[in-house]
């Protein structure tokens, strides 16, 4: 059973706005029967340009129905402008939040919404300009990169649950993986990273050392503890913990949350860092 | 507000009557049935003489009993166990169809043995059915064991056990039933079938969750799945649940009585309730076939709507089904029991089920037929694809990819 919130309850049993409008200024479609939900919105602006009114008509689960009237109430009396800015964050937000499986609901009222504006200015819509990823769910790289930028999301399942793009037969995992390698990539350049991009084993051990003796090691002597480098194996940091540490039930947590973390910062940040047996 | 449960193919309530013969065993008696004493002993007969009724249910020999925790340890079992003692063949035959226990395993036998193996999964007709020659020509001489459900857990369609069972036993093959659905709802008597292994959940049959059964007859080679002390012959270790156990064998002895009911009233209130419902929401598909089926369960698709949002409207009126539909299952597609039979994805996503028991009543087959038609009419006055005038006919969009 899904945990809903009480406003997706409300917008569910009671959406607001449901129907269609005659001589609409602007007609977003997106999703499909196939895909399991989909959204028509329908809007129409006064003389000033702002949103007069909005309706929906939607195919799909509950939180679908409630992101679609959640959007119409939301965009109602905003200029055209602002409703632009409407993304699938403010949407989950009106609503209280939804299941994170469910965030693709959210994000299908935005693209309605963009559709929709698309359809009005009369431009073609730029989310079905560029190449399909996911040929499931008629997913394309835009809509993902777009999704992986602005959610900041990590993994493909984080994608799946955002854009549904790698939930059906799988066979874009690994493009998606690629998606998310250059997004991260992007996200170094736009922050200037001092570490360089690529080290050779003994500048990586070097480095690694370095981390360990100048942060890690101390921290870890208050506790009665210790770390030993043992070995590094590509992004593989294989180290041995010692003391306090070792015997801790928490040394899982230690390595991962606190060794591996510090020695992503300072290093490399696909180094991953296991306890030798 | 009054439940009204019509999901008993997720599980069951438990009878009174199997509630009150347990509870001596949480109290009183709560010896140990390998005990050398008197006191551990009588519990080592109540243990006995549940196993007696259940073996009568099937038709099978007590020793030919095992007691597991589970529908989903027994399959398994069953599984792992054939494949270790045919260890030169590494074929497993099984259908597109199968509950998870199943399925998954099959899927992933590569990692838990650590050897490749080669799975069939056995397409079904658009009605649920099995093809009986394509079964017959998946089976080689490299087939270890074959795993077919006796009856779907989502459709309630029934699969020829009788005859998938002595064809594979001609030709020297392993062969397992997962009966969970199907013990209790349908007469099984296993010295007319010839399988090997069947598999059946207490839960699904009013006694409690955490207590299952494998069968293995008689002669068929068994290699133990969980290892440890000498109960049950050294077949599987662990203490008995001796109080589930006892529960396990008051409500085969009750299903054994309430068969008729079962397959007379229970049925009648299905049909009931599926006819009803099939001729007043327009475009609706009984999924599965009308009469290879259980008695007491229904899935009806509902097209251009879709199964959770059913799900939620029915809740709140206390009715409780289910749904093959994506979202329900937490993934993006419809469950892989839909895919198989082909529903079109109109249809798919809307799928509900029904499923009853001896203790559902007509008032409660009438509520449902009161509440849910204005559910799916509210729900597709909301859907972009409802055109009123659809006459049954189905869209034409399907799954692009070629996973299906
Ligand atoms: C056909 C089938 N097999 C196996 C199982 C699993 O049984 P259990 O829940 O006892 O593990 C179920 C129940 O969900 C089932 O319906």
């Amino acid at each position: 059973m899904w945990e809903y919130t009480d406003k997706v309850r409300d917008h569910f049993m009671n959406p607001r706005n449901v129907g269609e409008i005659e001589n609409a200024d602007g007609i977003g479609e997106v999703g499909s029967l196939a895909c399991g939900d989909a959204l028509k919105l329908f809007f129409k602006l006064d003389d000033a340009g702002r949103i007069a009114d909005a309706k929906f008509k939607t195919f799909g689960c509950a939180s679908a129905i409630a992101s679609s009237s959640a959007l119409t109430e939301m965009i109602k009396g905003m200029p055209l402008e602002e409703a632009e800015k409407v993304t699938n964050e403010d949407i989950a937000e009106y609503l209280g939040g939804l299941p994170k499986e469910k965030m693709h609901c959210s994000v299908m009222g935005r693209e309605a919404l963009e559709a929709a504006i698309a359809y009005y200015r009369g431009i073609p819509l730029p989310m079905a300009e560029g190449e399909v990823v996911c040929e499931c769910f008629g997913v394309t790289d835009i809509e993902v990169r777009r999704a992986i930028a602005e959610s900041n999301l990590r993994s493909v399942e984080e994608i799946t649950n955002f854009t549904k793009a790698g939930g059906g037969c799988g066979k874009c995992h690994e493009r998606l993986e690629e998606l998310l390698r250059e997004a991260r990539h992007e996200v170094q350049q736009i922050i200037p990273d001092k570490r360089p991009t690529r080290l050779t084993n003994i500048q990586k051990i070097k480095l690694i050392e370095e981390v360990l003796g100048r942060e890690v090691r101390p921290t870890l002597r208050k506790d009665g503890g210790d770390i030993e480098l043992v070995d590094v194996d590509g992004d593989f940091v294989i180290v041995s913990l010692r003391g306090a540490c070792g015997s801790c039930k928490k040394s899982q947590t230690t390595l991962k949350e606190y060794v591996e973390k510090k020695l992503r910062e300072q290093v490399l940040d696909t180094l991953i860092v296991e306890e030798g047996k | 507000m009054n439940t009204v449960y019509m999901d008993n193919n997720a599980t069951t309530r438990v009878a009174p009557e199997v509630v009150e013969v347990m509870l001596p065993y949480f109290s009183d008696l709560y010896g140990n049935p390998s005990s050398m004493h008197t006191f551990g002993g009588q519990v080592g007969h109540a243990v006995d003489e549940a196993r007696g009724k259940i073996a009568s249910l099937l038709g099978a020999g007590p020793d030919e009993l095992i007691f597991t925790s589970c529908g989903t340890e027994s399959d398994s079992t069953a599984i792992l166990s054939a494949l270790q003692s045919s260890p030169g063949k590494r074929h497993i035959v099984t259908t597109r169809v199968e509950h998870p226990a199943v399925k998954n395993l099959c899927e992933n036998l590569d990692k838990l043995t650590g050897h490749k193996h080669k799975v069939t999964q056995l397409p079904v007709n658009s009605d649920g059915t099995l093809d009986l020659n394509l079964y017959e020509e998946s089976l080689s001489d490299e087939t270890a064991i074959v795993s077919a459900m006796w009856a779907n857990n989502e459709t309630g369609v029934i699969f020829p056990i009788k005859e998938m069972a002595e064809i594979a036993k001609s030709r020297g093959i392993l062969f397992h039933t997962d009966a969970v659905q199907a013990v209790g709802k349908i007469p099984i008597n296993l010295s007319q079938v010839p399988i090997d292994f069947l598999s059946l959940s207490g839960h699904k049959l009013h006694a409690p969750k955490g207590i299952g059964v494998l069968y293995v007859r008689k002669g068929t080679p068994f290699v133990p799945f969980i290892i440890g002390g000498h109960q049950e012959h050294g077949r599987r270790g662990g203490t008995e649940n001796v109080a589930s156990i006892v529960g396990l064998g008051k409500a085969c002895e009750m299903a054994a009585k309430q068969m008729q009911d079962e397959n007379t009233r229970v049925k009648g209130l299905r049909d009931k309730l599926e006819d009803g419902l099939l001729a007043s929401i327009p475009s609706s598909l009984l999924n599965g076939h009308k009469t290879l089926r259980l008695p007491n369960t229904t899935n009806i698709s509902f097209e251009f709507v879709e199964g959770e949002a059913i799900l939620l409207h029915l809740d709140r009126f206390g009715i409780c089904a289910s749904s093959g539909s994506a979202c329900t299952s937490g993934s993006l597609e419809p469950s892989h029991v839909m895919r198989a039979m082909g529903v079109p994805f109109t249809a798919a996503h809307g799928s509900i089920r029904l499923s009853l028991s001896v203790y559902n009543t007509e008032a409660e087959v009438d509520f449902v037929l009161e509440k849910l038609p204005p559910v799916i009419a509210q729900l597709r006055a909301m859907s972009p694809f409802w055109q009123g005038e659809h006459k049954g006919k189905t869209g034409s969009s399907q799954c692009k990819c070629s996973c299906s």
